[in-house]
């Protein structure tokens, strides 16, 4: 049997079946945790990256799970788009595990056997989330994700709780309404295949039952994804949970929402009818203009680094949400980079505050005084990834700001072309005022901080580096990215 | 009405989801909070139960056939329809889950806090 015709099951069979063993596995030995979850996410990378080589090479694949053929049968479908995501999150993932283990062992030390298969189970979620074809397939994993995410954020402790039992709440009421409309899709269709669906809708296009049923997804998937106004949850949730799970479930959380999104729109609806809506894109594109002001807005107010990067991610759901609804390729390209990069960028400033944590204890804005010259490396990891999200060329940043906002200017949409540039004066502001108090700030006031050279552990600095290469690579090489990845889903929708 | 007296038990998720979403979100005592989203799951469970209803239809088991002659004609509209039965043994599933994950955060909580009402908790956040 040639393997490579497995890999997108395994994909999600081998994070899978490695968190049940480590489960058990890891009872005696605490220690082996660590490398069971990095083996098995860097076999997930394996399989994600040969699948994406595939696709590249022949187009999408059908698997059958099980050989029973579609709609019966759960089928895996990957496209250009969900191959890149899976790549991303295995990506991501793996680089976020090797992180942690210095980390991981200074804040939650006895547990930290749980904390990984909770991990990488957390991680088979995400995946089988891009993977599936089935809309209650997607479902179930949705929930697994949520739930695993629910309980890497709570090991936190102390205030993370309530903020999870907060997530938990808003989390539920979300995956609920994207549970009714399934149900409502499948009681005029009868089937819950993406691909089947998407023949058989445009026949009931009329049908009222259906534009409450893509209602009640998308309201569903807004609150899943922390979309302005919905987004109460998240800044707490995040801000108190261990930095190793910042470093995960920050970069992907949101930004697999974001594809099943866009995924929902254009794979089980479709472009004509997402478009035909009565003012949907004029409503939604200035909704997520908002969202932009808002979250860079809140953001500058914070004085905790950790903190304002959440008001940050909630700026960038706005970016996506906005250009997947501009209604025009260029807008839907730049949302499709943006889920890439911004994934890639969050998780370069993640990691090197998460390092940055480690060393001093403290996120505070103020108590970086003379960070520059006690973590040269980290504050330059940090740099990058800040540049990129201010979007300055040749970060990738840069590139899917200008798609953005050449497709709102393709669409006429000007408060959210003025949004996307107003957010990139404030990201630029607040991260100048962290390089500020590094060079020049005041280092006497906290005896904590001194000038003594004291970098990070090279487990945490080399995923650091990698990523600083993948948001510079990201960048050099957006022709090639649009041209084998992008174009192709592009074309296939429009 | 005759929507209302064909449809009644639609009606009745709607009430059931209602009470429950209210609860979710008015309640102050985290495990009422818990209990409506209990009360919002069933409602969502009794939902795509009651679609697979048909009048006058029977369990959808086949009392003779045998392996071999599984190709035999088989009227639809005596059977009720299994699936979504199934798809919401897997719902239920997910919902003992959260379930289960948020009574453990409440029994944190109450470590935590030694209240679990929210008010209380908000103003001990804020001190």
């Amino acid at each position: 049997m040639n393997i490579s015709t497995q890999l997108p099951a395994l994909i999600v069979v081998i994070p899978l079946l490695s968190a049940l063993i480590m489960a058990v596995v890891t009872l005696n030995k605490k220690a082996w945790a660590w490398p069971i979850a990095v083996a098995a996410l860097g076999g997930a990378l394996w399989a994600a990256l040969g699948t994406l080589c595939m696709v590249i090479h022949s187009g999408p694949i059908q698997y059958r799970l099980g050989g029973w053929a579609p709609p019966y049968g759960i089928e895996y479908r990957i496209d250009h788009l969900s191959a890149m995501v899976l790549l991303v999150i295995s990506l991501v993932a793996f680089l976020a595990a090797i992180f942690s283990k210095e980390s991981i062992k200074k804040e939650i030390l006895e547990k930290r056997n749980h904390f990984y298969t909770i991990f990488v189970l957390a991680t088979t979620g995400l995946l089988g989330m891009t993977i599936t074809g089935d809309a209650f397939n997607l479902y179930v994993l949705l929930e697994i994700t949520s739930l695993t995410t629910y309980s890497l954020l709570a090991f936190g402790g102390g205030r993370a709780y309530f903020a999870t039992f907060n997530y938990l709440i808003m989390g539920t009421i979300g995956a609920c309404l994207y549970l009714l409309g399934v149900g409502y899709l499948y009681i005029k269709t009868g089937s819950l295949n993406m691909l089947d669906l998407f023949q058989l809708l445009p026949a009931l296009a009329d049908s009222k039952t259906i534009l409450i049923a893509f209602i009640f997804i998308q309201v569903g998937l807004w609150i899943k994804m922390a979309f302005f106004p919905l987004h109460g949850w998240l800044p707490n949730a995040y801000s108190n949970a261990p930095i190793a799970t910042a470093v995960l479930v920050a970069p992907l959380m949101t930004k697999v929402t974001i594809y099943i999104m866009i995924r929902v729109m254009f794979f089980v609806f479709s472009a004509d009818y997402v478009f035909s809506m009565f003012y949907g894109t004029f409503f939604m594109v200035s909704a997520a203009a908002v969202a932009i002001l808002v979250g860079s807005f809140y953001a500058l107010s914070q004085t905790d680094i950790k903190r304002m990067l959440t008001y940050i991610l909630i700026a960038e759901v706005g970016y996506m949400v906005g250009g997947a609804w501009l209604g025009n390729p260029q807008g839907l390209s730049g949302s499709i980079y943006h889920i890439a990069a911004d994934a890639i960028m969050t998780l370069t400033v993640f990691l090197a505050l998460g390092s940055i944590a480690f060393k001093t204890g403290s996120t505070k804005i103020q108590d970086m005084g003379g960070i520059f010259k006690k973590m040269p490396i980290t504050m330059a990891i940090f740099l990058v990834g800040a540049a990129g999200m201010v979007g300055i060329p040749p970060f990738c940043g840069f590139f899917s700001k200008w798609y953005l906002i050449t497709g709102g200017i393709d669409a006429g949409q000007w408060f959210f072309v003025i949004a996307l540039l107003i957010s990139s004066l404030v990201n630029a502001i607040v991260f100048f005022r962290i390089i500020e108090v590094g060079y020049f700030g005041d280092v006497e006031s906290h005896t904590h901080v001194s000038y003594k050279r004291d970098e990070a552990p090279l487990t945490m600095l080399i995923p650091g580096l990698i990523s600083v290469g993948l948001v510079l690579g990201m960048g050099l090489y957006t022709r090639e990215i649009m041209v084998f990845l992008v174009d192709p889903i592009i074309r296939s929708i429009f | 009405m005759e929507v209302l007296m064909a449809k009644y038990n639609y009606f009745l998720y709607i009430l059931l989801m209602a009470i429950g979403l209210w609860g979710m979100i008015a309640k102050n005592n985290l495990v009422k909070k818990i209990v409506g989203m209990g009360i919002f799951q069933t409602a969502i469970i009794l939902f795509y139960v009651s679609t697979s209803v048909k009048k006058g239809a029977s369990i959808p088991i086949l009392a003779h056939a045998h392996a071999g002659d599984a190709h035999h004609a088989v009227d639809v509209s005596l059977i009720s329809n299994p699936l979504p039965h199934v798809l919401m043994l897997t719902a239920i599933v997910v919902g003992v889950a959260t379930l289960g994950l948020a009574l453990a955060l409440i029994q944190k909580i109450y470590q935590e806090y030694h209240t679990i009402e929210e008010d209380e908790i908000l103003e001990a956040l804020n001190k």
